[in-house]
C-alpha cells in the first residue's frame, strides 16, 4: 500500500528513538533507496529523534514528538518536531574543530547533515522542527515500485 | 539487538569482544561499564574488538571517545580492532579515525601494547 504522507505522534522516550529509526528504514526501503542510503536515512532520523526526545523534550511525558514522512516525485521528506525550547543551529559547536574533537557529544546534527541532502532547522518558542530531504535517484522507477 | 560484551586476556592485554549496537541507552552503558570496570581492576591495556559491531550512533561515538580519554587519563591505553565499514566510515567523517589507534590484526595489535 502506498503512503504519500504519513505522520506519527510519539512519546518522549528511548523507545521512540528506536521506533523512529526502524520506521525510517522501512520508508526508505519502500522509496527505493539502496542499503547504504537506507542506513544513512535511518541513522539521520535516529539522531533527529535523539535530539527531539533528549534535548528538545527532555524526556517530559507531557511533551510529544511528531514524525512525518512525505514521498514526493523526487524526494523523501522527513520532518521531526519536538515541543522543547527551540534549538539554535548557530549555537551548535563544530564537532570537527580541534577543540571539540574529543568531546563526548555534539555530533548528532553534523551526522544528519552528512547523511541527508537538505537539512533545515526551524526553531520556535514552541519547539524545533527539523526537516530532512533525501533525493530519490531514478525516482520514476522507484515511485512506480512504491505504488 | 542490543550489545554483548565479553573479555579475554592475551599477553597482558584485555581484549573486549563487542557485538551488536553501540547506541544511546543500553549499548553505550555496557561499553562504559566494561571499560570502567577493567580500569578499576588495573587492566589498563584495552583492545576493543568491534568486528561484530554493526551499528553505532553519535552516542556510541561519544562513548568510544570517553573510553579512550578515561583510559589515557588513568595511564592506560585503549585501541580499536576490526572496524566494520560502517564504523570505519563514521570515524572518518567525524575525524576521529586518526585520533584512535586502529588495528586490523589481533596478534599485531596485542604486540603493539608491549612496545
Amino acid at each position: 500500500m502506498a503512503h504519500d504522507h504519513v505522520s506519527y505522534t510519539l512519546d518522549s522516550t528511548l523507545e521512540t528513538v528506536n521506533n523512529a529509526e526502524e520506521t525510517a528504514g522501512r520508508m526508505a526501503a519502500a522509496a527505493g533507496f539502496d542499503d547504504e542510503e537506507i542506513m544513512k536515512i535511518s541513522m539521520a532520523v535516529r539522531e533527529a529523534a535523539v535530539n527531539a526526545v533528549l534535548h528538545g523534550n527532555a524526556y517530559d511525558p507531557n511533551k510529544k514528538v511528531t514524525l512525518a514522512f512525505e514521498r514526493t516525485a523526487s524526494d523523501l521528506v522527513i520532518t521531526i518536531r519536538d515541543q522543547g525550547k527551540g534549538l539554535e543551529a548557530s549555537k551548535i559547536p563544530d564537532p570537527l574543530a580541534p577543540e571539540n574533537l574529543m568531546k563526548t557529544s555534539g555530533r548528532g546534527i553534523f551526522l544528519i547533515r552528512s547523511f541527508m541532502d537538505v537539512v533545515e532547522i526551524h526553531p520556535s518558542q514552541t519547539g524545533t522542527e527539523l526537516r530532512m530531504i533525501k533525493h530519490v535517484r531514478g525516482n520514476a522507477e522507484s515511485k512506480e515500485a512504491l505504488q | 539487538m542490543t550489545m554483548k560484551s565479553s573479555t579475554r586476556q592475551v599477553d597482558g592485554v584485555t581484549i573486549v569482544d563487542l557485538s551488536g549496537r553501540i547506541t544511546l541507552g543500553e549499548g553505550s552503558v555496557v561499553l562504559r561499564d566494561t571499560v570502567r570496570d577493567l580500569l578499576s581492576k588495573g587492566q589498563k591495556k584495552i583492545l576493543l574488538n568491534l568486528g561484530d559491531v554493526n551499528y553505532i550512533d553519535s552516542s556510541g561515538i561519544g562513548e568510544l571517545v570517553s573510553a579512550f580519554t578515561t583510559a589515557k587519563n588513568q595511564g592506560g591505553e585503549l585501541k580499536l580492532l576490526n572496524l566494520t565499514k560502517k564504523v570505519h566510515d563514521l570515524l572518518q567523517i567525524t575525524k576521529l579515525y586518526t585520533v584512535f589507534d586502529v588495528k586490523d590484526d589481533e596478534a599485531s595489535a596485542v604486540k603493539s601494547f608491549n612496545h
